[in-house]
């Protein structure tokens, strides 16, 4: 809609963004940004409205504000990874993702904040501090939590937005922006897209490049795609998927764009129910919301079956193995030498390079990098790395044996329950959180399938809940259109905040969902 | 047990307390007949020396391994670095297809089955000239595998007699080379140059089937030949695209192989084959006093002609390898094996390359021994040095004298010029054309060979003027006027009998 609005003349690209950046700055206690490009968006914005005016806008995405999670490389703009490591690295080329959303004509409008490195489910252990959750301000939380007496903080009880990529779908939830990139390895994506009511797509293992992406796990990593509707993550991605030569794990077969179509006839569709999502600490609410959806497509005429991906109790562990070893790989470039943070000490190249490690990375990053080196080592690559790679294709297999006997698309939830107050979430380590969150998100990652979180509905305590959609290699134009479909018959709510209200931004007020087409 | 010959090595001398052998030690060389030779000299037991090699080639390609950097020697420090190569976080590596076809080429010119499938590793170790913290190889599956490669020697330090020897060929693995490091001590700081990181190398692995540094320097100059004539690598050792690391152990016959030491910094073939000896001797003096081996590396000295121990490698290290996850196999197709609508310019086709080998030199030799009638011995030198065979093929064309006598001009007289001034055949003062000249009127009967020679001098100066004006100058005529002939020995004859 707001891309028809640009057409039409209604509103022109540079008042967008400066309503945007507006947004930005009122909405900046949510820290959900790390970065805001003020000046170069400003320049975007009027570089496409020159377009409109001559009528040539490039595409659907021309003139819309876009933001970036802070791992992907941006040329000239600071890329920090929420980390000391790269405080102040200004990366000189931009990501493959990134160059391709700003051929299009989008307007950069910052870098959103995550967890450092993107290691962690709550984006709260960054070193610019943690994101909160624009739920936390929004009318239906509030009317929902018990009143507090005035002598303690108000402010004290605002929510996590899950993670890694927090910022990104803050950004989006908060409609500072109208698409986010964010990243997938286990979840980080769809996560905090289910915590703050956003639609959070992780696409298939190389359909989209990675180059420019500062990698977690090379394996698993994709770029995500943060909307608010469904029918927008589908124009992003088309606008992104397709072979990169600078990433030699992309595929090579054409990708063509697609329009999602408006599914009325769902009979033909079978769902797969896998029986191990029923995972221990699943909260009532969303295992009954799970049990509706399912409802909800019978109904409709498709088949529902029950299925089993039997070895989805192994994959978190799989995962900490394939994924710490990965770090430890990957991390071992930040010395300081050529580009960071690096040290005062310089009485030996060693010990500048452990002072430099030691400062610049907290200590979640350096426990995964003590971690995948042991498992590294000669005697216990075996027993680990080895070991956790064929589990790894074991989890595979499961899908493809589900998929293979006729069923399309996997409905589980995303996440174990809504939001949780920062307070609450800390208390437990990054190591533990992870470990419980990433649970239903992380096999995906491991088959390298596409997966989709779809905000469904308000909890009790009127925080988002969503549920994932699971689909077949590459086919995400399936995935979607189910997705789409899904999306519409729940109708899920508008977030009310008062900071968007007070700024009276018409294109956003009078809409059930802010959208693209 | 080592195969090739069963050297015997006793003491050359007495050694004193520690340092570098004393000058004036004789060249130990093998006995190449095989067989030990039985310790009746100085009634110590014999020992058997195993020598094998790893072999670094750069790889002859306009850019990198991964990345599109620029392959130079010698540029402005720091000037050929991509942000890949600079690990810059966020690049990916991209294979160079001109880099497998070069490993392709040398792994069936070594006779090597070519892995129709091989993978990416990496291997970590932090130092300077490792931005990535990680070098990508090939440590589980390499390129090639199970080749041989053939090398001549000379017995007894003669030319005439040639012995054919072979050594097993590992592997062939495709890798990145390292950054250089420059260590400055007077301002205690390391400069680090990464022109090099990055750039594609063929490690060569030899089997231990050597025995002492004649046979090691004389399979790395072949193997150097091969790479040259193949293209696959420039493989000039003095700017860095050959680097060679020897390993050495003895022991005695029958018992099971020593422990064994690598040398490296072994900058010419020359040093190879010293080295190899100096520490084939060192280790047998230390086992014979009652020392042990350690496993340690060991830098050669060329000033001093020995091999110390490296200050930095302390201790085994673990590279803690790990598949390269961002490069899927590498897969390789023959003519059998090509799916039919592929890209042509996606694939490596091993039999397209096979077809497309140039003559190795040992067939080169073989051509030239059949051809002009030369001795094995004599097609080794002309292989041996840079630009003679095509000077004598050129001298061949031109001149009417058979090249069994023309190779003798060209080894004996032209080659020790050339050496004596330490020119390169490129540089010659006396061209193919010029010789041939000279030749022909040696050939016609016009000089004396005694003749030929002083003209050979006085051309070497490069005055240009041609062997005629040379023997015109210099009245080096035959006289071939019978008449002539007969007033000069009636002459000579007069003059004795007046004394």
């Amino acid at each position: 809609q707001v891309s028809a609005a640009l057409k039409e003349g209604r509103v022109t690209p540079t008042e967008l963004c400066q309503r945007c950046l507006a947004l930005v700055q009122s909405t900046k206690f949510l820290n959900a940004y790390i970065t805001v490009a003020e000046e170069t968006a400003l320049k975007q914005a009027e570089e496409s409205e020159k377009r409109y005016r001559r009528g040539q806008p490039l595409g659907v995405l021309d003139g819309i504000p876009i933001a970036v999670k802070d791992n992907f490389n941006t040329a000239g703009i600071e890329t920090t990874c929420a980390s000391n490591m790269l405080k102040g690295y200004i990366s000189p080329y931009n990501a493959t993702v990134v160059q391709k959303l700003l051929d299009q004509g989008a307007v950069l409008l910052g870098k959103t904040n995550l967890d450092e490195f993107a290691m962690g489910s709550g984006s709260t252990d960054g070193v610019f501090g943690p994101v909160r959750n624009p739920w936390s301000y929004s009318r239906q939380y509030k009317e929902k939590s018990v009143p507090k007496p005035h002598s303690e903080d108000e402010e004290s009880d605002w929510v996590i937005t899950g993670g890694s990529s927090g910022g990104s779908a803050a950004a989006v939830s908060s409609f500072t922006c109208f698409a986010a990139l964010g990243s997938d390895t286990g979840g980080s994506t769809r996560n905090p897209a289910a915590h703050c009511g956003v639609v959070g797509l992780k696409p298939t293992y190389g359909l989209i490049s990675r180059h420019g992406l500062i990698p977690l796990v090379n394996s698993m990593d994709v770029p995500g795609i943060l909307t608010r509707c469904v029918d927008d993550a589908a124009v992003v991605l088309g606008s992104l998927a397709g072979h990169d030569p600078k990433d030699s794990t992309t595929v090579q077969d054409n990708f063509k764009p697609f329009e999602l179509p408006n599914l009325t006839d769902v009979s033909k569709l079978s769902i797969g129910i896998p029986k191990e999502y029923r995972a221990p600490g699943l909260s009532s609410e969303i295992l009954s919301l799970w049990s509706k959806a399912a409802d909800l497509f019978k109904s409709a005429g498709a088949k529902v079956i029950e299925v089993s991906l039997p070895h989805t109790c192994y994959s978190i562990v799989c995962y900490h193995v394939l994924c710490t070893t990965e770090v430890a790989s990957n991390m071992a470039r930040f010395d300081g030498l050529e580009y960071g943070h690096r040290s005062d000490m310089n009485k030996s190249t060693e010990s500048m390079y452990a002072a430099t490690r030691r400062e610049g990375f907290n200590d979640v990053v350096r426990g995964r990098i003590l971690s995948g080196n042991y498992f590294l080592l000669k005697q216990n690559y075996e027993n680990y790395f080895i070991k956790a790679q064929k589990v790894r294709r074991l989890i595979a297999n499961d899908f493809v044996k589900v998929f293979g006997s006729g069923v399309d698309v996997l409905l589980t939830p995303t996440t174990l329950s809504d939001a949780v107050p920062y307070k609450e979430f800390i208390k437990e380590d990054n190591r533990t959180r992870s470990t419980q969150d990433d649970i239903l998100t992380q096999a995906a990652n491991m088959a390298g399938l596409p997966a989709i979180n779809v905000p469904t509905a308000l909890s009790e305590r009127g925080l988002p809940v969503g549920l994932q959609f699971i689909g077949r290699s590459f086919q995400e134009k399936q995935l979607l259109t189910v997705a789409k479909w899904f999306e519409k018959q729940v109708k899920f709510p508008v977030i009310q905040l008062e900071e968007v209200k007070r700024h009276g931004h018409g294109v956003f007020q009078h809409q059930k969902s802010a959208s693209f087409s | 047990a080592a195969r090739g010959c069963a050297g015997v090595w006793r003491r050359a001398c007495q050694r004193g307390a520690g340092g570098p052998a004393p000058r004036g030690q004789r060249d130990v060389s093998c006995n190449a007949r095989g067989g030990a030779v039985p310790a009746g000299k100085s009634g110590l037991a014999p020992w058997v020396p195993v020598v094998g090699l790893e072999i670094h080639a750069q790889i002859s390609s306009n850019s990198k391994l991964f990345s599109g950097s620029q392959v130079q020697f010698a540029a402005p420090p720091n000037s050929l670095v991509s942000f890949f190569d600079a690990s810059l976080p966020g690049t990916l590596p991209v294979l160079n297809r001109r880099c497998v076809e070069a490993a392709v080429m040398t792994g069936l010119a070594l006779n090597c089955s070519i892995n129709k499938k091989s993978l990416f590793d990496r291997k970590h170790y932090f130092y300077a000239d490792l931005p990535a913290g990680y070098q990508i190889t090939q440590q589980r599956v390499p390129i090639a595998v199970n080749g041989s490669l053939s090398y001549s020697l000379c017995i007894d330090n003669k030319m005439s007699q040639m012995v054919t020897k072979t050594v097993r060929i590992k592997q062939i693995q495709l890798e990145q080379d390292s950054g250089k490091s420059l260590h400055d001590d007077t301002r205690s700081q390391t400069l680090v140059d990464l022109n090099r990181a990055g750039v594609g190398l063929m490690e060569v692995v030899m089997e231990p089937d050597m025995c002492c540094g004649e046979e090691a320097a004389a399979a790395v100059r072949e193997l150097q030949l091969i790479l040259q004539t193949l293209g696959s690598s420039q493989a000039v050792m003095a700017e860095g695209q050959l680097r060679v690391d020897a390993n050495v152990s003895v022991h005695h016959p029958g018992e099971p192989y020593g422990v064994r030491t690598e040398v490296k910094n072994i900058n010419s073939i020359r040093f190879l084959a010293k080295a190899v000896d100096y520490e084939i001797q060192r280790q047998i003096e230390e086992l014979e006093n009652g020392g042990t081996i350690l496993n340690e590396t060991r830098a050669f000295d060329s000033k001093l002609g020995c091999t110390v121990p490296m200050r930095d490698k302390e201790g085994k290290q673990d590279y803690r390898f790990m598949p390269e996850p961002n490069l899927p196999p590498l897969i390789l197709y023959d003519a059998k094996s090509l799916p039919a609508n592929i890209n042509h310019q996606q694939v490596v086709n091993i039999d397209w390359i096979h077809e497309r080998l140039p003559d190795l030199p040992s067939v080169k030799r073989a051509k030239l021994v059949e051809r002009y009638g030369i001795l094995p011995e004599h097609s080794f030198t002309l292989l041996n040095e840079d630009g003679l065979t095509e000077f004598f093929e050129n001298v061949v064309k031109q001149t009417q004298m058979k090249p069994k006598k023309v190779i003798g001009w060209i080894l004996n007289d032209l080659l020790s010029y050339l050496k004596q001034h330490s020119l390169t055949v490129k540089e010659s003062p006396v061209s193919s054309c010029v010789l041939a000249d000279l030749l022909n009127l040696l050939e016609k009967k016009e000089i004396s060979s005694t003749a030929a020679k002083q003209v050979l001098a006085e051309l070497w100066k490069g005055e240009g003027k041609t062997p005629l004006e040379i023997v015109k100058e210099k009245k080096l005529e035959l006289i071939q006027d019978q008449k002539e002939l007969e007033q000069i020995c009636q002459a000579v004859i007069d003059g004795q009998e007046n004394e």
